[in-house]
């Protein structure tokens, strides 16, 4: 029994030396990049990071790997925040990384203008996920508020993408009320009165949709309703665009503060520029991504885009301004669900 | 209890009717409470297949997630081994002031919230966090990193062992280290002589739920886990990641491999019960 | 808390034992290292805040309420579990019936499985399309995403803390006391209900405060089962990670803050209950 104690000890000694040592590695590896994204980019960036890797060696010969790490937008910036050594940020809002070059000073303020389209190498909108025949007969954002009608969506909160959703809703209630901002307030808050559910993430919602089979309209990301249709069995849902949607633009930027600490810097900004060349467009659309340099990318791909008029963040007053009047603590989305009191 | 044969009296128990009736009953709830969703994991695990499970289990990224999560459980269950064991040793064969909160504060990691476990080793080691500027200018990487992981199990699994071997090491009493002592033995010598082999089973218990729990946590690893792929995620963790790509029969299967491992401690920890019971029993008589 | 205070003040009563002094140390220097100086941590942070900062954060409204579904759920959680758990042991160790080492196994599961596997699991049961949840809905009834979900998931989790504080005592009664209270004239329910019960009340007490205390501060299960509607099924430590999404650190841990004050006291007074029950009746959990 001593010595199978003093073996179990020694063990332990060893494998915290084995850990700190697994360690090692990761900070002197001079060719891996860390990109921390958000929910569903995975099955994009799986095959851009083959891609890149793949011309990068053939560039400059070295071999790089890229590390990804996906998750709610906001949990994914606050753990840039605290210290995760992201090369590079591929989030769903530009104010995810602005908390991060705000709290951090990692990023630079003007970090926006550093890349092409405001540092959106991809854009896509909103749209509505609805079960196989469209039974509840859901046709545009009026719809949605019908006595009969469930929506899904996630917590604005916790979720870029239901941020997102929000705000298109929004836009067209203000829209179809003659720009009353009153009004869309109202329409959405009875909108959010017909959730039964809200996720934490965007990837959460379309698993209560599809799996649990809740709701009978999904709010979802373009990219996130076509790949819903792809993986979970195309024969079930249909995908309907609204009349007015938003330009969601999920937002790249390199953490200069950690890649000259690692000293990534240049196959960092080689990565994030390979974004906008013609493999990282084409790429894009194929994941249904709208490319933001449509030239480049498949027609093909391109064609399965509905057209649909796309207000902007802009019309919000941009982030800066829109963030905290409907998401921050206290704001309309708060409100929203406060009792009467 | 092996001393305590059941007997037929009818005053000291019920009618069979009642007793049926408690059975059913207390059946029907554990059915609907523990075994259906078990079940549910291995059904859905199992759906397409049983080689779909098999290769759902090859992916590289898994195999790496199992690495990490022996890797965490095999640091953290040794170094709560030996706090239970010492910690037990203090609070129950001493009487000392401020027992009672010490013991709380033994227990204190139990009801903690996994959110906060984790929330406080963002506190103090993340950027933003009391010791993070120092550390991050000594380039020590802890949270988003396996220490982060190790810390963070340490704590939740903090309990196990001792508050396993507390109750044990109490009922025992100090009467075996008193003689042993009195006969001239060493304080190390009574230790692992005498106490040692008195607790071994409740102290093999209490490892198996910590190693349990080690393997199985949620909340508190994915505060501080940073969930890079293939480097940072532990099972549950991966589990969680496979459910979000809809790869539903990999992440039941990740699911599974995790029952499985909570099945097998069921089953060890029934084995140890057997002899620990026995040995109690014994231990009792004398 | 009564102490003898028979021979003045004194830190410890002697002990031929060796080793107080180093076993001490060692786990005053392991807790202090682990477990106080991170929850330190926390309590230094919402100082920061100031009283009336700290106190507008943790009391607003909407904390008000997590935490009441948080608390109320884990309540109603652990009384379930003081029924069907105190009914558990008693058929565990008074019946014969085939299977029965499976079932008293199966009864540590939740100790054993992934919380988040198991919150997965219950969704899938319990959702209106599921295994369960379809007959409910059938009857009108919905669990999955509303407070009842969120107390199935609680229930789970906590069931083993009260079968297993109060197996073991009720393993050590006496059957004399039962045969006692025969003679004397009372029939079976009147023995179950004035005599044996009465005497498990520390320990299903035991049982039922750290069910409690672990179904408040359970995240990984109830996340997926409850629904998260603010106001109506949003839970603490949710409301801590939305805190935390919004890089409000203040916020989260003045929430983190108070939950820990309530588990804190809850977990010493169990902890005095056993004392006092050890001291009572000679056994305890």
């Amino acid at each position: 029994m001593k010595t199978k104690l003093m073996r179990h000890v020694l063990a332990a000694g060893l494998l915290i030396g084995a850990a700190l040592g697994v360690q090692a590695p990761a900070a002197r590896a001079d060719q891996a990049l860390l990109n921390v994204s958000y929910d569903p980019t995975r099955e994009f960036y799986k095959d851009f990071n083959a891609a890149f890797a793949e011309k990068w060696k053939a560039d400059s010969g070295e071999t790089v790997t890229i590390e990804t790490s996906h998750g709610g937008s906001g949990k994914q910036a606050r753990a840039v925040i605290d210290g995760l050594q992201a090369d590079v940020v591929t989030l769903a809002l530009e104010a995810d990384v602005d908390a991060i070059a705000k709290k951090t000073g990692k990023i630079p303020a003007d970090w926006k203008k550093r890349l092409e389209n405001n540092s959106a190498p991809y854009t896509s909108t909103i749209v509505f996920l609805v079960r196989k025949g469209n039974p509840k007969g859901i046709k545009d954002w009026g719809d949605l508020v019908k006595d009969d009608v469930q929506v899904i969506t996630p917590n604005p909160k916790t979720s870029g993408g239901a941020r997102w959703n929000f705000l298109a809703a929004w836009a067209w209630a203000r829209q179809a009320n003659g720009g009353d901002d009153e009004k869309a307030k109202a329409y959405v808050t009875e909108l959010y009165k017909h959730v039964p559910v809200l996720d934490t993430g965007a990837r959460g919602s379309t698993t209560t949709f599809v799996q649990r089979e809740q709701g009978d309209v999904l709010l979802a990301w373009e990219n996130e309703a076509y790949l819903a249709l792809d993986e979970l069995g195309a024969g079930n849902f249909e995908i309907v665009t609204p009349s007015v949607s938003i330009k969601a633009e999920p937002s790249v930027a390199l953490v200069d503060g950690n890649v000259d600490a690692k000293g990534t810097r240049k196959v960092a900004e080689a990565y994030l520029q390979y974004l906008y060349s013609d493999v990282g467009q084409k790429l894009a659309a194929k994941h249904y991504y709208r490319p933001a340099k449509p030239d480049l990318a498949d027609k093909a791909d391109l064609a399965r885009f509905a057209d649909v008029k796309l207000v902007t963040i802009e019309d919000f007053g941009g982030w800066a301004k829109a963030q905290p009047e409907f998401f921050a603590d206290g704001g309309v989305f708060d409100k929203i669900y406060q009792p009467a009191q | 209890m092996a001393h305590n044969p059941p007997q037929d009296q009818g005053v000291t128990t019920e009618t069979p009717f009642a007793r049926a009736l408690l059975i059913g009953l207390s059946l029907i709830f554990l059915l609907l409470v523990l075994v259906m969703p078990l079940l549910a994991v291995f059904t859905e695990a199992l759906r397409k297949g049983f080689p779909a499970f098999l290769e759902s289990l090859s992916d590289p990224e898994t195999f790496s997630a199992i690495r990490l999560t022996l890797l965490v459980a095999g640091i953290s269950v040794p170094l709560n081994l030996v706090f239970g064991v010492v910690a037990a040793w203090t609070i129950a064969k001493f009487e000392f002031k401020g027992k009672a909160v010490l013991s709380t504060l033994i227990d204190l990691p139990f009801s903690v919230s996994p959110v906060i476990s984790g929330l406080v080793f963002v506190l103090l080691f993340g950027a933003q966090g009391l010791l993070g500027p120092w550390l991050q200018s000594n380039g020590i990487q802890i949270i988003f990193a396996v220490p982060g992981l190790v810390l963070a199990t340490v704590f939740i699994t903090f309990p196990f062992v001792a508050r396993e071997l507390i109750p044990l090491m109490q009922e025992q009493g100090n009467a075996d280290e008193e003689a042993a002592l009195s006969l001239g033995a060493s304080g190390w010598q009574t230790f692992w002589h005498v106490t040692l082999p008195n607790i071994k089973w409740g102290l093999l218990y209490g490892v198996l739920l910590c190693n349990a729990r080690a393997m199985g946590e949620f909340g508190a690893v994915s505060v501080v886990s940073g969930h890079i792929r293939g480097q940072t995620n532990t099972m549950p963790l991966q589990v969680e990641i496979l459910y979000n790509e809809y790869n539903f029969v990999a992440a039941f299967a990740v699911a599974t491999l995790l029952a499985l491992l909570a099945l097998v401690t069921l089953v060890l920890k029934a084995l140890l019960e057997h002899h620990f019971s026995a040995e109690l029993s014994a231990s009792r008589r004398h | 808390m009564t102490r003898s205070a028979s021979s003045g003040w004194q830190f410890r009563q002697p002990s031929v034992l060796p080793g107080f002094r180093w076993a001490l140390g060692y786990t005053l220097v392991w807790l202090t290292l682990i477990v106080l100086i991170p929850l330190a941590g926390l309590f230094f942070k919402s100082a920061a805040l100031g009283w009336h900062d700290f106190w507008s954060l943790a009391f607003e409204r909407r904390t008000l309420n997590a935490l009441w579904i948080s608390f109320g759920c884990a309540f109603i959680a652990a009384l379930a579990n003081v029924v069907f758990g105190t009914l558990l042991a008693w058929v565990l160790v008074r019946y014969q019936f085939p299977g029965k080492k499976i079932v008293d196994s199966m009864v540590d599961l939740p100790f054993a499985l992934p919380t988040a596997v198991a919150g997965i699991a219950l969704t899938t049961l319990y959702a209106p399309k599921g295994w369960i949840g379809a007959p409910l809905a059938l009857l009108g009834l919905k669990v999955a995403f509303t407070p009842v979900g969120i107390v199935i998931a609680l229930i789970f989790v906590g069931l083993p803390f009260v079968v297993r504080t109060v197996q073991p005592v009720m393993e050590e009664i006496d059957r004399e006391v039962e045969e006692a209270a025969a003679t004397l004239g009372a029939n079976r329910l009147q023995t179950v209900f004035r005599v044996l019960l009465p005497g498990l009340a520390p320990a299903v007490l035991t049982g039922f405060s750290l069910a409690f205390a672990r179904g408040v501060g359970e995240y990984g299960s109830v996340i997926f089962i409850a629904g998260n509607l603010p106001f109506k099924s949003e839970i603490a430590p949710l409301l801590i990670v939305i805190k935390l999404e919004e890089f409000n650190y203040p916020a989260a841990t003045a929430i983190a803050v108070v939950m820990l004050l309530i588990s804190f006291s809850m977990l010493f007074v169990i902890n005095l209950i056993q004392a006092w029950s050890r001291r009572r009746y000679g056994y305890g959990a």
